[in-house]
């Protein structure tokens, strides 16, 4: 695996997402600043294969506050840790590692 | 000429009666009522001494028999009934003709012959008359007996402690207590557990004599035993009245009753008797809910229709003195027929019993003592012919397994009885949930009736509507998510009131975890309706079409409408669409609410669009908002032969109030020039059209899957007075509505409906106009352009890039192919 240089911390807003382009995929990449985590996934919806998971809305579910994004499509949401699709559909989407140094945000991908 | 019906007699079943009959339609009724009042709820009636009043009990609202127009002669008896001439006499000398005539004289208490017995003291439980008497005799009563331990003896004894006598004796000839309703493990059980509240029971008892000088002072009993009282209520059974029936020569039981056949007619085929006086196949019905069968089939088959009386179930679950008593189905049943599970708890004074057929298969009946939680789930059990379960015994141990009641109740057919009082299905209990959006038992028993009788399947109504609430995915209680337990309307009243100003702080405060894709916009909505800031500085927690300010399509584009008010636009505002849209290759088209709509629009391409068209004269249309879309009108007076009003520079203004205004959902708006409403403003949140004096104000109403017109709130207004009403009734919906119900639903939701608005918006009944009018004041002063802000500040541009790594570079997913010379997206 190798870490890539994905962008700015800058780049993601706040408790938000934006799209990367690395490597010719586009990934998505998530920062939850109030709990000080960050995420990647794949862009795509698998529902209907659109690149848009970046322009979702993030949140989490139950009791343990899995974090999940929601499509903007049609509000699939997904586990950010699992990829898992969390409203009852058996999607999955990939999803990366992510270290931040140096205010630089690096997205771990197999070479 | 209308045919006459006369109803003699104004209790519970008669005046059930009336309305029934008044529903179908095609009668003249004339009433006559024996006590001085309209027909009151008797079963509720020692709620009386809880401090509810006469009114309160009273079945017809007041004015209700001058609206239907049905003549009512109160404290005046019929004496005498002239069936060759077809007349009845009334006490008051009344001569009054009938076409049919209807006895529902009920019944009154039964009074043994025992020495003594018209002693002052001594009183019978019946009417309000009776219950006044006995509260005024009380204070001087240190101890009181009720003679008879059945259910309305119980019930009168309530009454006594209720009203505070120290010493409550019941006495009862028979051995056991409520003998024809629940056997004899039961009484015993219901027995205990009456003691243990202090009331004195003598059973096995026969009274002799009523002792005392003037006054009631004892009882001697058969067996020389004594007991000294102050009062006596006598509840002994009850009579049927047929006292007139047999002056009129109509034939009755031997032991009382006016003999009725499946039709409910007496032996005079013009003369019909219902309730606790008729004798139905040698039954009296001493409960409500046959009487309220018997004066339905009555009022149907004179109006033309078909049914039969043919019994009824007389399960029954009552509260006696806090006991929960209930027998269902056949209670009594033993073996060989039967097979019998009983469950007893003597600490708890809980006593069950059910009775299952030989095979196991069906439950037959049985008895709740002490807790009836599964009376109502039981008894559809035996109604319906349900299967048992491999272990039944469950059906009384309750939930071992955390199942319960409000499990079962899905599970019942659709034709399943929930509320014999009104014959309410569950079919069409799920129905108003699902159909009509009822989600409050207040709004289910507006909308169905179901529960207003007896109340007893009120807990079964409210499983019901919860399990189709939650089968439907709606809210049971009303909160936002898992995030937030409290609803829109709360939320924004927090939000308001301590001045908070982001989701960040607002989940801090109220909310828990990180939020999600329901609470977030809904906060933001709030936000906006109360702040009226910048929707972009809350970028992410905007859905997707408020986040990038515009409307994503199929493929991931976005399309663009620019504010057109009223439909309105110049030849030169038209070139400039046609040349921004030939630009950055977009497909128009017209929509539906006289705009233009530029589609296939790449994200990054967002800002230099509109740009073109702010440097041309445009804003945002706010076609990707929970907010006003278009303000649509016809051409009106300026150019219309018939248009009576400028209804397009009508529509202008109001479209430029409220543009920009952040709503729980979308609002859609329309101005007519004349009564041919060519702007459709009657499908719309509001709707104004021209009249001779001035504009009538519509609301509410929708298009979309479920149409709904608008309803008349203002009739000839004048413009202030038009928008201030617009003010008020848009505020009131901005604040209160839940999020994403358009203002149809949120009217639908509301209690008291159209004149509960119609009050509130127009005559000020919150006291909250003024404030409205200054809240919506302050957000049409604070209205910005939010896309010129974003076109005029690059941090702001920024966020509209597909990739924040190559600004430049356009998603290459973004596919679109050729229709008719324009492009079209790319199917998924």
């Amino acid at each position: 695996m190798k870490w890539i240089t994905a962008c700015r911390v800058e780049d993601i807003p706040a408790d938000g997402g934006a799209c990367v382009l690395l490597g010719g995929e586009q990934i998505a990449i998530f920062h939850f600043t109030r709990r000080g985590e960050w995420f990647a996934t794949e862009n795509r919806c698998p529902h209907k294969m659109q690149m848009a998971l970046s322009r979702g809305m993030t949140g989490s579910a139950g009791e343990h506050c899995e974090p999940k994004i929601a499509c903007p499509f049609h509000k699939k949401t997904f586990s950010l840790k699992t990829g898992k699709c969390l409203s009852g559909d058996h999607y999955r989407i990939r999803t990366f590692p992510v270290q931040v140094k140096g205010g630089k945000v690096y997205v771990g991908m197999m070479a | 000429m209308k045919t006459t019906a006369v109803v003699i007699g104004n209790g519970m079943v008669g005046h059930r009666f009336c309305e029934r009959l008044k529903a179908l339609g095609g009668f003249r009724i004339v009433v006559f009522g024996e006590e001085p009042r309209p027909a009151y709820d008797r079963v509720h009636l020692s709620e009386y001494f809880n401090g509810k009043t006469a009114a309160e009990l009273s079945l017809p609202m007041k004015g209700w028999f001058e609206d239907e127009e049905i003549v009512l002669h109160l404290g005046d008896p019929v004496r005498e009934i002239d069936r060759q001439q077809r007349l009845v006499h009334s006490l008051k000398g009344v001569i009054q003709p009938y076409d049919v005539l209807l006895l529902a004289t009920g019944s009154s208490a039964f009074v043994p012959d025992i020495i003594g017995i018209e002693k002052a003291g001594v009183f019978v439980y019946r009417t309000i008359e009776d219950l006044e008497r006995i509260r005024a005799y009380a204070p001087k009563a240190r101890s009181g007996a009720v003679i008879g331990g059945g259910l309305l003896g119980l019930e009168a004894a309530k009454a006594l402690l209720d009203l505070g006598i120290p010493q409550t004796h019941v006495i009862e000839f028979a051995p056991r207590l409520m003998p024809r309703q629940i056997d004899s493990a039961g009484s015993a059980a219901l027995e205990a557990s009456l003691r243990k509240l202090g009331l004195h029971l003598h059973l096995n008892k026969v009274t002799q004599a009523i002792e005392g000088n003037g006054r009631v002072e004892g009882l001697q009993f058969a067996d020389d035993g004594r007991l000294a009282i102050d009062m006596l209520v006598i509840s002994a059974g009850i009579r049927p009245r047929d006292e007139l029936a047999r002056l009129a020569g109509l034939s009755v039981g031997t032991r009382g009753g006016i003999l009725v056949n499946e039709k409910l007619q007496t032996s005079d085929k013009n003369i019909y008797a219902i309730g606790e006086c008729a004798l139905s196949q040698g039954m009296i019905y001493g409960l409500v809910a046959p009487g309220y069968e018997m004066a339905d089939v009555v009022a149907t088959n004179l109006s033309g229709g078909n049914k039969k009386f043919t019994g009824f179930d007389m399960s029954t679950k009552l509260k006696l003195i806090g006991v929960d008593v209930a027998s269902f189905g056949d209670p009594f049943a033993a073996e060989p027929d039967c097979r019998s599970i009983v469950f007893e708890n003597r600490h708890k004074g809980v006593y069950k019993r059910i009775n299952i057929s030989s095979d196991g298969k069906y439950l037959i009946g049985g008895v709740l003592i002490g807790d009836a939680a599964a009376y109502n789930l039981l008894l559809q059990t035996v109604n319906n012919r349900l299967v048992l379960p491999p272990d039944p015994e469950d059906l009384i141990l309750g939930s071992r397994d955390g199942g319960g009641e409000g499990a079962g109740v899905m599970h019942l057919p659709d034709e399943a009885l929930i509320c014999s009082c009104e014959s309410v299905t569950k079919a069409a209990i799920c129905s108003a949930v699902t159909e009509k959006g009822i989600e409050t038992l207040d709004a289910m028993k507006k909308c169905t009736r179901a529960g207003t009788g007896c109340g007893g399947c009120i807990p079964l109504v409210k499983d019901l509507m919860t399990g189709t609430m939650k089968a439907a995915g709606v809210y049971i209680r009303n909160t936002l998510c898992e995030h937030f337990s409290k609803s829109r309307q709360e939320l924004f009243d927090l939000v308001k009131l301590h001045n908070v100003r982001s989701y960040e702080e607002t989940l801090k405060r109220w909310g828990k975890g990180d939020g999600c894709e329901v609470c977030k916009p809904a906060v933001a909505s709030i936000l906006a309706g109360c702040w009226n800031e910048n929707i972009a500085k809350h970028a992410t927690i905007q859905d997707s079409n408020d986040r990038y300010l515009a409307n994503i399509q199929k493929g991931g584009s976005y399309s663009v409408v620019p504010r057109i008010p009223g439909g309105e636009i110049t030849p030169d505002k038209l070139i400039v669409l046609g040349k921004v849209a030939k630009k950055y290759r977009l497909y128009t088209k017209i929509t539906g609410g006289q705009r233009i709509d530029l589609f296939g629009a790449h994200v990054g391409d967002l800002p230099s669009i509109w740009e073109e068209l702010i440097e041309a004269g445009f804003e945002s249309g706010h076609a990707y908002g929970k907010a006003l879309r278009t303000v649509k009108s016809c051409v009106g007076s300026t150019w219309c032969r018939y248009g009576l009003h400028d209804s397009v520079s009508f529509a202008i203004e109001i479209e430029e109030r409220y543009r920009g205004i952040r709503a729980p959902h979308k609002i859609k708006g329309g101005v007519s020039g004349c009564i041919r409403e060519c702007a459709e403003a009657q499908s719309k949140d509001f709707g104004i059209i021209a009249t001779e004096k001035g504009w009538n104000l519509f609301v509410c109403g929708n298009g979309g899957s479920r149409p709904q017109h608008g309803q008349l709130l203002a009739q000839d207004i004048d413009k202030e007075s038009c928008v201030r009403y617009l003010d008020r009734f848009l505020m009131f919906y901005i604040r209160t509505a839940d999020p994403l119900a358009r203002t149809a639903t949120w009217l639908n939701k509301m209690e008291g409906g159209m004149s509960y608005l119609r009050n509130v918006v127009i005559n000020d009944s919150l006291g909250m106009g003024a404030q409205w009018e200054q809240e919506m004041q302050a957000l049409v002063d604070s209205y910005r352009c939010e896309w010129k802000e974003v076109v005029e500040n690059p941090e702001l541009r920024k966020r509209f890039n597909h990739f924040v790594n190559a600004p430049r570079k356009k998603d290459p997913g973004l596919e679109f192919d050729d229709l008719r010379g324009q492009i079209k997206a790319r199917e998924w």
